[in-house]
């Protein structure tokens, strides 16, 4: 359905704005100073949420029905047509609602996080294409358009990941990201020709129309079509084996963390596998192996979590768990409920990401637990965040947005057939108490491990408060209460609606868990410190630590099988042997040549020997040849 | 006769602004830059007004030359050359203006040879007969190899700038003789069925190879040709000579020079030799992928910035390869945009290259770092090329290859499996210029100069025409239709 050309002006501007932020900070060659860049970086994002804002305000006054902005057709080749095309329904409007509006949050706490540092502009030209890349990526109608905005956000989390560009390892840890979300963005690609060579078409309401048509569920090529889309779905979502690369992501400012590898960005593979669900359910296989690995990512980065001891690190590891939550959710067929928890999730992990920034600003870019401590006074709006965001990510019942969404993910796990799935998330939830309480005692109680702790000062002004009030708030319930709820229109209905009764059941465990694990976690954490100090220090435990502080040894891992191979193809390689080779002829030339000077003595005696010889034997070859048989 | 002048006016003006040197130093670089910008605006022109949806030729003009062999000075015109023509008189306009400082020395006879070189490569775009087509296919090696010679520098273990160009005479030209055996091969199979000599490229292709014949003549061909693509393992000249080439040189080597092959291949080895091209395409598809593979990996392990650039043609060109053995419409529409693209990308990234070497006074990456913080502007550049190069979407490298894949999926899935590692190692190589150049520690804390306005200039234009192709390259796409339509329905005739 087509639609009138105000709603079209403010889908266009919506995404055109945040460009627009780029292009005017690209091109002002630094003339806008650090308080223009802000200004102008914060206002794009700002005035993009109010489009969108009114763009919701109109839809869902409407009938609901997707509508769709057609801009021009980007390629026409035969029947390879993919578009400039946008889409909007309920889907993309909740992600366009969570780009924009925790986007702008998190560019307004920036614009205090980053005061005094170099090269704001560049921080915010790069900020504000993101988010271009990342409405792209959520409007678009056509796989292709999808991948141009899946590709622009791994640009920019590159970009903003080495954003301190002098630091080497900065630098190493912004490739190490780009490439192994290339790894599966390769994958992707990959399901993209397979999409288009059988059904014939990229837009996306074509190919879930048309694939329950060509393809019978569980056939092969369904199969394969979405492992390939699953593989581009773990790159972009850090879940396992293509995870390596989020801790490492956290040498990026904070605000970057918070938008891009907790909010947004780390999310859009949920969203892919949410919006080609069609493909998912016709593969039930692959879908339960999305589930299964959504699982494991989740314990095992929940392990991880608990040995850590960088603030931001802790916060990606639950990120990575958190995400394998979503997919556990997908993997049942709860679509809606995996859209759900990102929602509710972009919330409290951008709270919790902003109010670690707010804490390392405030003391002097300490970001190790254990130099930190006793902050909570001096630091009262950054602990407030983090005791709400703490509670909405360990699900605290009744009162936090975590809550809501967790518990329909456990419910969905139960009611779909899975209970081991939800066993496990059961155990991850008891996992995450305990690494959360561990998180916030050792920030902000107990006594300050450091000078920077002893001497931190608050951080004041708008910029820095009202991002962590607001976002406080949407981490409450409140938040749960705004999520639409998606089933009926775009996405199939949870698995849970054909089941009866159960659904308290599951909720009273997961509460009795959650409050289980805290107090278990306050226990450990509060009053048996010091024996866990010991414990850590030698035999089991001190490998244990060592096994899940590095988590699990991916990284080593990968690093012998791949990393290190590959290098020492490089060095083997780096002199082109092939040309080497090549280069014998010429060698060979000169050895001849070296031998044929030879032969010119300058004395005529052997010049006269060597041409008698020579005719002798011509003659010799002629009388000879027909007798020989040769003949020619 | 437009045509005729596509051709002789660079040879005219090369002669002259050899001549009016003595007189004014700066007058060949402006002789030279008025030359390409009426060439470009001829190029532009016959483009707009030429009905390109067309099948036959936009424009096409004949005369006799040696009646007796049947050989003409036969020029034509149609959607490929007009773009190609149009790209070369641009690229030309960027060498002449990315030298204008670099070149200091015997600036006269330096435009004689560059635009020498251009003059050659608009004769092999537009020449229809064989014999004309391998005279200008001669014609482009010797300027070449004087501007390598005389004005390129110094490589890695001191190589000599005259060996890099011997080099790459030697197997230009040896694979030229190569071609000249296969054309010949072809003249006399026609005479031999139908009583006479023909050059002519229309008559050629009606020509009955025996079937036996078929597979030689047009290996002939395809060896020529992927010397020059370059194809490795005869890639041997190409690193040294886009890396010691002065920066002139490395844009119209890969910009220009490299795309006559692939032009060559589209216009006469694909459609003289359907058959034995149908049979022989999965050689070349694997000969495709090791081009991909093997310059990237090559590309990663260099210190000389401009070797590395040098090896990432091989992989980009590979890509070209496959398209046209895939042999699809999409597949090789793909191809064009990524000749295009990658002449955009590679021609900015040398020309980068040029203004930090000119400013650094190195091209060893092991001597720059942290150029972010000194030099202004540049870097920012640097990375839009980089993302183009990397096959970033939104670039026209970005369709091109995409294009290429999607193309020749259908018929080749495990081909386009492999090719995808050239995706990642794409990202590898690229990052890796990136992070070398600009990033990291710097090596000292010396602000250098940022780019001038000619400077800027020309690098804002490239970017525009890279991003333009990357959201809209319709005008490309519809320019060459008719082409590859056409080779589509040979590809498939031969399948059935």
């Amino acid at each position: 359905m087509m639609m009138d050309s105000f709603t079209t002006t403010l889908v266009i501007l919506s995404f055109a704005l945040p460009l627009a932020g780029t292009l005017i900070l690209a091109f002002s060659g630094g003339a806008l100073g650090e308080r223009g860049s802000a200004r102008v970086g914060v206002a794009s994002v700002g005035l993009a949420a109010l489009a969108t804002a009114w763009l919701i305000a109109g839809f869902t006054g409407g009938d609901g029905t997707p509508r769709t902005v057609h801009l021009w057709t980007w390629i026409r080749v035969g029947d390879f047509q993919p578009a400039m095309s946008l889409v909007l329904d309920g889907l993309s409007l909740t992600m366009m609602a969570v780009i924009t509006g925790v986007g702008f949050l998190i560019h307004l706490f920036a614009a205090w996080y980053m005061r005094g540092e170099e090269g704001i502009t560049r921080f915010y030209a790069y900020m504000n294409l993101f988010v271009f890349s990342m409405l792209l990526l959520v409007m678009a109608d056509n796989l292709l358009l999808l991948y141009l905005g899946w590709e622009g956000v791994g640009l920019c989390s590159y970009l903003l990941i080495g954003y301190y560009f002098q630091n080497a390892a900065n630098g190493q840890a912004a490739f190490k990201a780009f490439l192994v979300t290339r790894i599966g963005d390769v994958f992707l690609a990959l399901g993209l020709f397979l999409l288009f060579s059988e059904l014939g078409t990229l837009n996306i309401s074509e190919i879930l129309a048309r694939a329950p048509q060509t393809w019978e569920t569980g056939s092969t090529t369904v199969n394969l079509a979405a492992l390939l889309i699953l593989g581009g779905a773990l790159g972009k979502s850090a879940q396992l084996p293509l995870h390596t690369w989020l801790p490492d992501a956290m040498a990026g400012p904070t605000p970057v963390s918070a938008l891009i590898h907790a909010a947004t960005m780390v999310t859009a593979g949920v969203y892919l596998i949410a919006r080609l669900h069609g493909i998912f359910t016709l593969a039930p296989d692959v879908l339960l192996l999305v589930g299964l690995i959504g699982a494991v990512s989740m314990l095992l980065a929940a392990f991880a979590a608990l040995a850590q001891t960088d603030i931001k690190r802790v916060l990606a590891f639950s990120t990575m768990s958190q995400i394998g939550y979503m997919f556990l959710a997908l993997g049942v067929g709860a679509f809606d409920v995996a859209v759900f928890h990102l929602v509710t999730h972009a919330f409290f992990k951008a709270l919790l990401f902003l109010s670690a920034g707010a804490v390392i600003i405030s003391c002097h870019h300490e970001q190790d637990i254990r130099r930190l401590g006793g902050l909570w006074r001096t630091l009262p709006v950054a602990w407030g965040g983090f005791l709400v965001g703490g509670a909405a990510l360990v699900a605290l019942p009744l009162v936090s947005a975590g809550y809501y969404s967790k518990d329909e993910i456990l419910w969905e796990a139960l009611a779909a057939g899975e209970p081991g799935l939800m066993l496990a998330g059961l155990l991850g939830a008891a996992l995450t108490c305990l690494y959360t309480v561990r998180l916030i005692l050792g920030i902000f109680h107990g006594p300050a491990n450091s000078d920077n702790a002893r001497h931190a000062r608050s951080g004041t002004g708008l910029a820095h408060n009202l991002p962590l009030v607001v976002l406080a708030v949407l981490s409450t319930a409140i938040g749960a209460w705004l999520y639409p709820g998606l089933h009926g229109g775009v996405l199939p209905p949870n698995p849970g609606e054909s089941v009866e009764g159960g659904h308290t059941m599951v909720a009273i465990i997961a509460s009795a868990t959650v409050i289980a694990g805290l107090a278990l976690a306050g226990w450990l954490f509060h009053y048996q410190r010091t024996w866990l100090a010991r414990q850590v220090e030698r035999g089991m435990g001190a490998r244990l630590w060592m096994l899940w502080h590095n988590a699990w040894g991916f990284d080593a891992l990968f690093d012998r099988l791949f990393v290190r191979p590959w290098q020492a193809l490089v060095r083997w390689l780096r002199n082109d042997l092939l040309d080497q080779t090549m280069s014998l002829s010429a060698v060979a030339a000169r050895w001849l040549n070296v031998r044929l000077v030879r032969s010119q003595t300058g004395q005529l005696r052997h010049y006269a020997v060597i041409m008698v010889l020579g005719v002798t034997l011509i003659l010799l070859f002629l009388a000879l040849a027909p007798a020989l048989g040769g003949g020619a | 006769m437009t045509l005729v002048w596509l051709i002789v006016l660079p040879l005219i003006a090369g002669v002259l602004s050899w001549l009016v040197e003595r007189w004014h130093g700066k007058a060949p670089r402006w002789i030279a830059l008025a030359t390409m910008t009426l060439l470009f605006l001829i190029g532009l022109a016959l483009w707009w007004h030429g009905d390109v949806g067309q099948g036959r030729w936009l424009a096409e003009w004949r005369a006799a030359w040696i009646p007796r062999f049947g050989i003409e000075v036969h020029l034509a015109l149609d959607g490929l050359s007009v773009v190609l023509v149009t790209l070369t008189a641009l690229l030309g306009m960027l060498a002449v203006l990315c030298s204008w400082t670099d070149v200091t020395e015997r600036v006269g006879f330096f435009h004689f040879n560059l635009l020498w070189v251009l003059g050659g490569v608009m004769g092999v775009f537009l020449a229809l007969d064989l014999f004309l087509f391998f005279l200008f296919w001669e014609m482009m090696l010797v300027p070449m190899y004087f501007l390598v010679a005389l004005w390129g520098h110094a490589g890695a273990e001191g190589k000599t700038p005259v060996r890099a160009a011997t080099r790459f005479f030697i197997y230009t030209q040896a694979s030229g003789l190569l071609m000249l055996v296969a054309i010949l091969a072809l003249v006399f199979i026609h005479q031999s069925g139908s009583g006479v000599y023909s050059f002519n490229y229309e008559v050629l292709l009606s020509a009955d190879v025996p079937e036996a014949l078929r597979m030689p003549v047009m290996l002939g061909f395809f060896i020529a040709f992927a010397v020059k693509l370059p194809v490795p393992p005869l890639h041997g000249w190409l690193p040294d000579a886009h890396a010691q080439a002065p920066t002139a040189g490395s844009v119209l080597l890969a910009g220009i020079l490299l795309k006559t092959a692939a032009y060559g291949l589209l216009r006469f080895a694909l459609p003289l030799f359907p058959e034995a091209s149908q049979v022989f395409a999965p050689v070349a598809m694997a000969l495709g992928l090791a081009g991909i593979i093997y310059g990237a990996v090559l590309a990663c392990g260099q210190h000389d910035m401009k070797r590395l650039i040098a090896y990432t043609s091989i992989s980009h060109m590979g890509f070209v390869l496959i398209a046209l053995y895939a042999g699809t419409a999409l597949a090789l529409q793909g191809a064009v945009v990524v000749m295009v693209a990658h002449a955009f990308s590679s021609a900015a990234l040398f020309m980068l290259s040029g203004q930090v070497r000119e400013r650094v006074h190195s091209l060893d990456m092991r001597d720059m770092g942290g150029l972010w913080s000194r030099l202004p502007v540049l870097p920012v550049f640097f990375l839009a090329f980089v993302a183009a190069s990397l096959g970033m979407p939104g670039t026209a490298n970005f369709v091109g290859e995409f294009m290429v894949l999607f193309g020749a999926f259908p018929v080749a899935p495990v081909v386009v499996v492999i090719a995808c590692t050239g995706l990642v190692l794409a990202a590898i190589y690229s990052l890796l210029l990136m992070q070398r150049v600009n990033y990291g520690p710097v090596q000292s804390e010396d602000p250098l100069p940022g780019p001038d306005r000619r400077e800027y200039g020309t690098l804002l234009a490239l970017l525009v025409l890279v991003i333009l192709f990357g959201l809209y390259p319709q005008p490309l796409l519809d320019t060459t239709a008719p082409l590859t339509d056409r080779l589509e329905l040979l590809f498939t005739a031969e399948a059935e």
